[in-house]
């Protein structure tokens, strides 16, 4: 079946190479479901199927990511069909813009690198979370630049990312690896906090790898600006009030969310860190406050 | 004692000839002034220069001598009403405008008070005759009160010292924003404007009522036990009956209420266009709107306007001038009231539905929700959920004197919903059981500020401490250009005497008028900072506070 192919195509394209970003794996494979979609017959329809995929990519990768990826090509799939009311053409016409969409986006952490590194002073020490690419790039833009700083990278349990303190070695920056649990601890030494994120919401907030909420919490107690860089791919269209808010489809991880019963006996893999916590989010939209998030959003949705 | 200020603009050269008026025992030369000196004179004042004594004395009988001119003429076409003294027929100039909630014209200022001697009639019932040469004598006031803007912005200077201070044109031409009448009632002068714009339109002007605490003096207040209609003679044929009636509903407070205000009024403004007819040699599209402008001040006498009510106001206006000339009568009619009833159904009632759907999404089973006082919207949004069968029982939180929960709680406990009712004061008591606050608006300014009704800030900044999330619920109609970081300097009045209880036979306060350092203070709004405020739920969607200047940005465009 077309689904399953898709599903294959979209697990290997991950596997394939591990620096894609999964919005972007999730795009491609939307792409490549218009080019092989036969059945179709009315904008509609082909519409349904979109929204029937991505459905199904959500059950394979249940991060935010994939879900704010699919929802932006379809929006962009909408505006399209306006202007092109023969089905044939408009598919083409749609294949074409989704291939310069992807390229734009491929490009989009590299451009989120070029602005953020400037952020980064020489001597400074940073604490980030998790294991991030974005982040990761941004690092490795700054020592590109001859900046000399100390990068200290929590544990972040339950899927301790240690992959990200070898990749910083390789770089030959300075890396300590904190336990979750001391981040309170370090928090003084440190001068600035610079974390990704797996969706930025309309309220300016994130949503990451659990353990964010609390790093911003205390950054916040220390006055240490809190960075997040974030590609434009990554607006998702959700406004949660608190961490109780966020959709139980995107905390767990999918497997979970398919084996288990009662999902409150499982820890959840995500959080949600409000907006007044965050200093800056770097887009490649730009630099942006919190505030501005909404905004680009309003500019891209309404 | 005449005041005075000088015409900034360059005047039309006229010749005058010698005038005795009748009334005033005073006599003015000839003065046949060659356009030269006058050229002389303008062309000084473009220049920025102050004018020499000998320019300023000429200019100043020019101005008199005009005034009279036009007093002759209007005295010809009405017998008893005094007309205070026109100035000059202005050349186009820049028209100030005026930034007012409540869209009403800006208030003419008679720089020289009607002389003592001549008597001081006014008519609240002119003879029929009169009502031909009243609209001209109505587009002579318009054009008199631009110019009087005008020069009212430099009139403050002129007013307080005793020369005559020259402002260069260039300062006049840039837009004036004045602060609106209503906020300014401890200043004499402007109260004095008030009352004569009023007296022009035929309105009776409503007292203040009892001892007003200082930092509020500069607002009104009224008692409801003196609404305006008593003033009026009925039928009264200045004020169609059905907004008669809509200013007594206001001032009693029998409507109340953003939504149910500004619903109210396009009704009744609906009725006026179907009792309208044009009079001959006039347009609709301007007459229409110069009717309306007497009725707005009335209401805005019975009960200050809201700004819901200022937008759909500026919308009407907006639609009655954009009919096309050639348009017969009873098409425009039509039109415009077709027009009221889409503004009603998209703004009003589609909103609401459309932020019915978005709240809905924001109440989960088991959650305890917190509503203060009567928001028809809030009301709407619980009832729907409810009906879609979501879990959640209610605290309605309640104060005095309007007691407006109780109203609230009667709606959602008809509908069967299990509610809570306490007052103000136990807030802090029951906010740890609340995971929920749903607040309704009067107004959402354009700095993110939440105009609500008094007791709303409040309730943001204690479940702000109880990290409880704030949602306000308000449709876009309801976005306003003002900005305002304080409740202090535009808010109601509300009448003292409410605050007056009677319990076991016992009125405590009820000579309070006797005690001459007791003040009553009855608010009607406060204003909530965003930061209280979690979310706000538009019919546009779910932005956060500080995006409401995005949405008004993005109104304008489509506008």
């Amino acid at each position: 079946q077309l689904e399953q192919e898709l599903v294959e195509y979209f697990r290997t394209q991950v596997r394939q190479d591990p620096e894609v970003p999964s919005a972007v794996a999730a795009i491609r494979t939307l792409l490549e479901f218009l080019k092989r979609d036969q059945t179709g017959e009315t904008i509609l329809g082909l519409r349904e199927n979109l929204t029937q995929t991505i459905r199904r990519l959500e059950e394979a990768d249940s991060s935010v990511a994939v879900s704010s990826g699919g929802e932006l090509f379809l929006r962009f799939i909408s505006l399209t069909s306006l202007e092109h009311p023969d089905l044939s053409q408009c598919k083409k016409v749609m294949v074409e813009r989704g291939e310069l969409f992807l390229k734009k986006i491929s490009l989009s952490r590299s451009k989120v690198a070029k602005l953020c590194h400037t952020f980064i002073k020489d001597g400074a020490k940073i604490l980030t979370h998790s294991s991030s690419r974005v982040v990761l790039k941004v690092l490795e833009s700054a020592a590109a630049d001859k900046k000399r700083f100390t990068v200290y990278v929590t544990e972040s349990q339950p899927d301790s990312a240690g992959q990200m303190a070898d990749k910083l070695q390789n770089l030959n920056i300075p890396v300590t690896v904190v336990l979750d649990a001391a981040v309170g601890y370090i928090m003084e030494k440190v001068d600035l906090v610079i974390v990704g994120a797996e969706g930025v919401v309309e309220s300016g907030g994130i949503i990451n790898k659990i353990g964010t909420y609390q790093l911003a919490v205390c950054s916040k107690a220390h006055n240490k600006p809190f960075y997040v860089v974030a590609e434009s791919f990554k607006f998702v269209r959700l406004y949660p009030l608190n961490q109780q808010d966020v959709p139980e489809r995107f905390k767990y991880k999918a497997d979970t969310l398919k084996a288990v019963e009662d999902l409150a006996e499982e820890h959840p893999m995500i959080d949600y860190t409000p907006p007044s916590l965050i200093t800056l989010l770097f887009t490649d939209l730009g630099v942006l406050t919190p505030s501005a998030v909404s905004d680009e959003l309003i500019k891209l949705y309404l | 004692m005449k005041r005075e200020s000088i015409v900034p603009a360059a005047c039309a050269a006229v010749t005058y000839t010698v005038l005795c008026h009748p009334h005033h025992h005073t006599v003015f030369i000839v003065l046949t002034d060659g356009p030269g000196n006058k050229d002389d004179i303008t062309r000084s004042k473009n220049e920025g220069k102050e004018l020499s004594k000998e320019e300023k004395q000429r200019l100043r009988k020019q101005k008199k001598q005009q005034k009279k001119q036009k007093e002759r003429k209007n005295e010809k076409s009405e017998t008893e009403k005094e007309k205070t003294p026109v100035s000059l027929l202005p050349p186009p100039r820049p028209v100030a405008t005026q930034k007012a909630p409540s869209a009403l014209p800006a208030p003419a200022s008679a720089p020289i008070p009607v002389p003592a001697s001549a008597p001081f009639h006014s008519s609240p019932a002119p003879s029929p005759a009169d009502k031909p040469a009243k609209s001209k004598a109505e587009l002579k006031a318009e054009r008199r009160a631009r110019q009087e803007t005008d020069r009212a912005a430099k009139q403050p200077g002129s007013s307080s010292s005793g020369i005559k201070t020259k402002v260069p044109l260039s300062e006049l031409n840039p837009v004036v924003k004045r602060l609106p009448e209503h906020v300014q009632v401890d200043d004499p002068a402007v109260v004095k404007r008030l009352a004569k714009k009023l007296e022009r339109q035929q309105i009776p002007l409503r007292s203040d009522y009892g001892y007003k605490v200082s930092l509020f003096s500069h607002l009104h207040q009224y008692s409801r036990k003196a609404p305006l209609t008593q003033q009026l003679s009925i039928p009264s044929t200045v004020i169609h009956p059905s907004i008669v009636r809509l200013g007594l509903q206001y001032s009693q407070g029998i409507v109340a209420g953003s939504n149910a205000r500004s619903v109210a009024l396009l009704h009744a403004f609906k009725q006026v266009i179907r009792d309208y007819t044009t009079p001959p040699n006039e347009e609709l599209s301007r007459d229409l709107v110069n009717k309306l402008k007497p009725y707005i001040s009335f209401l805005n006498q019975c009960r200050p306007l809201s700004a819901s009510m200022g937008n759909a106001i500026k919308y009407i206006k907006k639609e009655i001038s954009n009919i096309p000339s050639q348009c017969k009568e009873e098409e425009a009619k039509t039109k415009l009231l077709t027009c009221i009833d889409r503004y009603i159904e998209e703004k009003i009632v589609l909103a609401a539905k459309a932020i019915s759907k978005y709240a809905i999404e924001k109440i989960s089973d088991g959650d305890v929700i917190l509503v203060y006082g009567c928001s028809s919207l809030v009301n709407n949004i619980l009832c729907e959920a409810f009906e879609k069968s979501r879990k959640f029982r209610v605290i309605v939180v309640d104060s005095r004197p309007r007691l407006e929960g109780r109203e609230a709680l009667r709606r959602l406990v008809q509908r069967g919903i299990s509610c809570t009712y306490v007052l103000i004061s136990a807030l802090s008591y029951i906010l740890p059981e609340v995971s929920k606050v749903f607040l309704g608006a009067h107004a959402l300014l354009a700095n993110g500020y939440v105009m609500s009704r008094v007791g709303t800030s409040q309730i943001a900044l204690v479940a702000r401490t109880f990290n409880v999330p704030v949602l306000v619920c308000c449709e876009t109609y309801k976005f306003c250009e003002k900005v305002q970081t304080d409740s202090f300097v535009s808010n109601e009045l509300d009448d003292p005497d409410d605050l007056m209880v009677t319990r076991k036979g016992k009125t405590q306060l009820e000579n309070w008028q006797d005690v001459s350092s007791l003040g009553l203070l009855n608010l009607v709004y406060d204003v909530t900072p965003p930061d209280f405020v979690d979310l706000v739920i538009t019919d546009l969607g779910m932005i956060p506070c500080t995006s409401v200047p995005v949405v008004l940005r993005v109104k304008n465009l489509d506008q």
